[in-house]
């Protein structure tokens, strides 16, 4: 009975706040010009600074991924027209590298929202120094990501002396040269670590958000533990899982700090992605043009993850303010 | 009215439900400790190795017991770790305090009843994180060095703060839209006084809204290298940089890499158990409370 009265509470809430904007927007029109400038004024240093910083060398990305320009070769910035974007079709490092890239945000967003999950799930519960224990739990997300990388690199998967190897010798497991041999999953691993307390973060905010009287309700109506998860938690925590895999995927893409510790991209581009591989291009090859067009590419792909990301903060964002 | 009742009853229940419930025992909370100590382990294996002689560092089978020494901080020091440090902090704080000179008004204004365009800027302020950073790194390594920035650390204070900045207003704004609407609009609208009755009325409302902000700006500056590898050498490097210099000797000093690596992961470890209420916040645009 409750839900149905809330619901007819917000519906009207929501009709008069749409009132509310109409008369508002009405009168901005209305605003004076100075006054409107007045109000956009403190906005605009920041607004310029952005401008200047992030859309002007995109710009230039652009231009250059038209040039056939190798840094070391002077006098070699000639316009080539869509040539460098051809040659990264027909390159098949790229498409190596390319799978590497969605393989690597595919799998690291899907395994740390998992267990995100799962650790928010047990964290949810009161005990005995869960602030301890939330503390533990997101500190792999703050160790600066050099940093951590080179901890796993060195004592944790080293062939010989890795504390890992180590551990397995006790049950009977030879030596592994985890890096050598698996490197674009050790680069997961590592990300998987540093990710799943973000997710958990996430999913933990959503169920601390998560109206305890229902749950109540659903326990006295008879249901079981795994159907009240079912039924009534996943649903509500839908929204933050979404918003932590898209927000995850969209600094994923960035991934570099790891791969440029672990593995430097290799054996050859074994474990290299996009960024990486841009990187070798650009600064190690010196052919900007290539780089350039490469880049481009990247920022395609990344705005297909951005589109799905923009709607689903803005949903969780106006679902906010009409609750509100 | 209703709604404050609901309010004391909400934070009331869970609190002695919780009391109640920590002092039962429960198999779930063993499994909690038992992975959050895992999930901290490789934190706990590197700050302890920090503290070992290279001959107890790099063994099979791990050695535990040892006599613990500084040996290999003041090592690290005599590396060169004082100027690195010196760049991050410099780069970390300057970054900073831009981003908060520029973002604080920013989300003032963004967080006003909207004038035609200002919703706009609010998506082109995600929209630039958004942008994969590889995207903007080889005209901005010719500018840069165009500029004679190269090697710089100006140079990677005005990327950290466009590179803080989104997150800035949006974490700022979230902040601002839970002051009363009508304080903020008399605010904007009081014309000679605006400045005061920002200073005194809004600001303290924020400031601990502020002060989050700026840890997780601090965080993200500190800990970046993507920039910092490409635009700097040896006079601007910053933490993460200097770290790269411990893969060369590959193996072999295991307890100076690792007090170098807590050195460099240290600040920002605890700046972020100290905000660790509001990451989330920040993560997420302020979309997440």
């Amino acid at each position: 009975m409750t839900v149905t009265a809330d619901t007819e509470t917000d519906a009207s809430q929501q009709a008069v706040a749409e009132r509310v904007r109409k008369i508002r927007e009405a009168q901005d029109v209305g605003v004076s010009r100075a006054e409107g400038w007045r109000r956009r004024g403190p906005l605009l240093p920041a607004l310029i600074f952005m401008i200047v910083v992030t859309q002007i060398p995109f710009l230039f990305t652009l231009y250059y991924s038209t040039l056939s320009w190798n840094l070391v070769r002077p006098g070699s910035r000639q316009f080539v027209g869509l040539q460098n974007y051809i040659s990264v079709v027909k390159d098949s490092q790229f498409w190596t590298v390319a799978l590497n890239t969605v393989v690597l945000i595919v799998v690291v967003v899907i395994v740390s929202a998992f267990l995100g999950l799962l650790l928010a799930l047990l964290l949810d519960r009161a005990f005995l120094g869960r602030g301890i224990v939330r503390t533990l739990l997101i500190t792999p997300f703050l160790v600066t990501p050099v940093a951590a990388a080179l901890i796993w690199k060195t004592t944790i998967l080293d062939p010989t002396n890795g504390i890992l190897n180590w551990v397995l010798s006790l049950v009977g497991i030879g030596k592994v040269d985890w890096i050598g041999q698996f490197p674009l999953t050790m680069v997961m691993v590592v990300l998987i670590w540093q990710w799943t307390p973000f997710m958990m973060l996430l999913i933990l905010a959503g169920l601390q958000s998560m109206p305890r009287d229902i749950l109540e309700a659903g326990r006295v109506d008879g249901a079981g533990a795994f159907q009240l998860f079912r039924e009534l938690t996943l649903p509500h925590l839908r929204r933050f899982i979404e918003l932590g895999v898209v927000l995850g995927a969209i600094y994923l893409v960035n991934t570099f700090d790891a791969i440029y510790m672990l593995t430097q991209g290799g054996p050859g581009i074994a474990s290299a992605n996009l960024p990486f591989y841009i990187y070798q291009r650009a600064f190690l090859g010196f052919d900007m043009g290539q780089a350039a067009a490469y880049a481009v590419v990247v920022v395609i792909f990344t705005m297909i993850i951005a589109s799905f990301a923009l709607r689903l903060i803005f949903k969780s964002f106006s679902g906010k303010e009409e609750a509100a | 009215m209703t709604t404050t009742v609901e309010k004391v009853t909400e934070t009331t229940a869970p609190a002695t439900a919780s009391k109640k419930k920590s002092r039962e025992f429960s198999p779930w909370a063993v499994v909690a400790w038992l992975v959050g100590l895992g999930f901290f382990f490789p934190v706990f294996w590197m700050v302890l190795t920090a503290f070992k002689q290279e001959g107890d560092a790099a063994t099979s089978p791990p050695t535990l017991f040892f006599t613990p020494t500084l040996d290999q901080f003041k090592a690290v020091f005599e590396q060169g770790i004082g100027p690195a440090m010196a760049n991050s902090l410099f780069a970390t704080g300057i970054s900073t305090l831009l981003v908060l000179l520029l973002g604080v008004p920013a989300a003032f204004a963004l967080s006003l009843r909207p004038v035609r365009k200002t919703q706009d800027a609010l998506f082109f302020f995600m929209s630039t994180k958004m942008l994969p950073i590889v995207a903007a790194i080889l005209p901005l390594y010719v500018i840069v060095s165009y500029i004679g920035l190269l090697d710089n650390i100006w140079a990677l204070v005005i990327l950290y703060t466009s590179m803080n900045l989104p997150i800035a207003v949006w974490m700022m704004r979230s902040f601002f839209l839970e002051v009363p609407g009508e304080l903020l609009e008399a605010a904007s609208l009081d014309g000679a006084s605006l400045w005061r009755s920002v200073r005194e009325v809004i600001l303290p409302l924020v400031s601990p809204g502020i002060a989050a902000t700026a840890l997780i700006c601090v965080i993200f500056a500190w800990n970046e290298f993507f920039f910092a590898v490409n635009l700097t050498a040896v006079n601007a490097q910053t933490m993460p940089v200097y770290l790269v210099g411990f893969i060369a000797g590959e193996g072999q000093y295991w307890a100076v890499l690792s007090a170098a690596a807590t050195m460099a992961a240290l600040p920002v470890i605890l700046c972020g158990w100290f905000a660790q209420n509001k990451l989330v916040r920040g993560l997420s645009f302020g979309a997440i409370k």
